[in-house]
């Protein structure tokens, strides 16, 4: 036998018995950054690739969205703060080892790159705010510059884009404490996840019958390269250490198993994967709706169940721990 | 960098506790939280049972995770040595350094929300003291001092004696020795 106890009590908050500190306000954050990113990634290549007849939401209305979703994603994850007042102390500093870091200053250079790629597309877009800032020279300048440049910008975007898609996958795959997380795959993962959920997106939001069309096919490509990532990744985790074993096991048996394989791969990938294909055949076209909408679904129960699953993983296990419920017992019982 | 090792002597820890204590007093933690804590790790079948003690804590680590994916620095080594701080006016409260510590020694200090930790006393060391935990150890079995040093006792110790890590393949290289 081995039976480790804690002689003296330990319960820290959000660490025993079990880490759980970060919960569904950075899983909302992971959804939406990624959303975003993809929502910023397809206007942009709408443009570049002059789809403005055959996708005109995207090329010209979708932009708008990035930033209130973004703004949304990173009022949650200021919600998960602990010392609020200190947020500031992100942008004092630029640490190159930290992937934190990074999301930081890229998530506030996103945002004048998305404000160019929206104003390059107004006047198409949303004419009755292009009037409002046509009303000054200024802003009827500086409309005219970006329609000019509105190749240039959106190949701008696609970098920037990216990287905002591909950075929350990074920063949870290099917590080498944490075994299911600490997985190269997670970064192409998060951003081909984003990059559905924002195909999603289009399908619900669009009206012409020809971009519904050509997004439900990029979101079937998706879709396929998506689960292609998650076996993969776990792939990664069965071939790998004790502890990544052990981490696989969550999802393989353990508490994570019904979310991680009910709503994510079976919701969130494999019925909108049929749904979406019967509907390219031709075969069913009642259920148009409800693939993007499980994709959504999906997407954020990807974010949910890694941020979980990957918080319980450990290299410290003490076999048998001290339970605050118990001593809560004898409290009571005195 | 001078590196600064805690050794503790698992053959004649009798898991007391007084280290928790003498923490707790000396730097002020909060009602429920705890910067040590005592294992009784007992190993074998009946009758042949063996059991050791082990005070635990921050490991303060010579490749520290925390301290490399903290995004403001406010997770910083001390005075050029192997001490890992947290600068409260720094920290963000993002939680981190706390997934990033394979060891689980960091907490979120309640109520001002700030992350706390294990400081291996660095305002007793700057003193020439030795940690409160140490300090206080009524057998004795906590030593403190620089590894770098080839005549310190703890140098001495892991020279002449048996000694393991907690959990070295996580690479971080942690500080607290324990003699076996």
């Amino acid at each position: 036998m081995k039976e480790e106890l804690l002689v003296t009590a330990r319960d820290n908050a959000l660490i025993d018995p079990g880490l759980q500190i970060w919960t569904w306000e950075v899983a909302m954050y992971l959804f939406l950054g990624g959303l975003t990113a993809g929502i910023m990634i397809f206007a942009a290549l709408a443009t570049v690739r002059n789809k403005d007849q055959e996708a005109p939401f995207t090329t010209a209305r979708l932009a708008l969205l990035a930033p209130i979703v973004l703004s949304l994603g990173m009022t949650t994850l200021f919600m998960d703060l602990e010392h609020k007042l200190f947020v500031y102390r992100f942008y004092t500093s630029f640490h190159i080892t930290s992937p934190m870091s990074w999301g930081a200053w890229i998530l506030i250079i996103i945002y004048p790159v998305s404000v160019l790629q929206i104003l390059s597309t107004l006047r198409t877009g949303y004419s009755f705010l292009a009037e409002f800032v046509d009303r000054l020279t200024i802003g009827r300048l500086i409309l005219d510059w970006c329609e000019r440049y509105r190749r240039e910008i959106a190949l701008t975007v696609i970098p920037f884009a990216v990287v905002l898609g591909i950075y929350t996958g990074i920063l949870l795959s290099a917590f080498s404490a944490r075994p299911f997380w600490n997985n190269g795959v997670l970064g192409i993962l998060f951003l081909i996840s984003g990059m559905s959920t924002a195909a999603a997106l289009v399908v619900l939001m669009a009206r012409q019958h020809s971009e519904k069309e050509l997004f439900t096919r990029i979101d079937l490509v998706l879709i396929l390269a998506e689960i292609g990532l998650v076996a993969l990744a776990l792939i990664s985790l069965a071939s790998g250490s004790a502890q990544h074993l052990e981490a696989l096991e969550s999802v393989m048996g353990g508490s994570y198993t019904i979310p991680f394989w009910v709503l994510f791969v079976g919701i969130g990938l494999l019925i909108p994967l049929l749904l979406e294909t019967l509907e390219i055949l031709g075969v069913n076209k009642s259920l148009a709706m409800l693939a993007p909408v499980l994709v959504l679904i999906g997407g954020y129960a990807l974010r949910q169940v890694v941020l979980d699953a990957g918080q319980e993983s450990t290299w410290t296990n003490y076999d048998t721990q001290y339970s605050s419920e118990v001593l809560q017992r004898i409290h009571r019982s005195d | 960098m001078t590196r600064f090792a805690m050794v503790i002597d698992t053959k004649t820890c009798i898991g007391c506790g007084d280290c928790v204590v003498a923490c707790k007093t000396e730097n002020n933690v909060p009602e429920g939280l705890n910067r040590d804590w005592v294992v009784e790790a007992t190993s074998g079948t009946y009758p042949d049972l063996k059991t050791e003690f082990r005070s635990e804590r921050c490991n303060h680590c010579s490749n520290p995770t925390c301290v490399t994916l903290c995004p403001t620095g406010a997770s910083h080594l001390w005075n050029d040595t192997n001490i890992v701080l947290v600068e409260p006016e720094k920290c963000t409260g993002c939680k981190a350094c706390i997934a990033a510590c394979p060891y689980d020694a960091r907490l979120v200090m309640h109520p001002d929300g700030y992350i706390d930790k294990c400081t291996f006393c660095h305002h007793r060391v700057e003193k020439g003291l030795d940690p409160a935990c140490v300090s206080t150890c009524p057998t004795g079995c906590m030593y403190f001092g620089s590894i770098d040093d080839p005549h310190s006792e703890v140098s001495h110790l892991l020279k002449t004696r048996e000694y393991k890590v907690l959990n070295p393949e996580t690479g971080n290289e942690p500080n607290v020795y324990y003699l076996i």
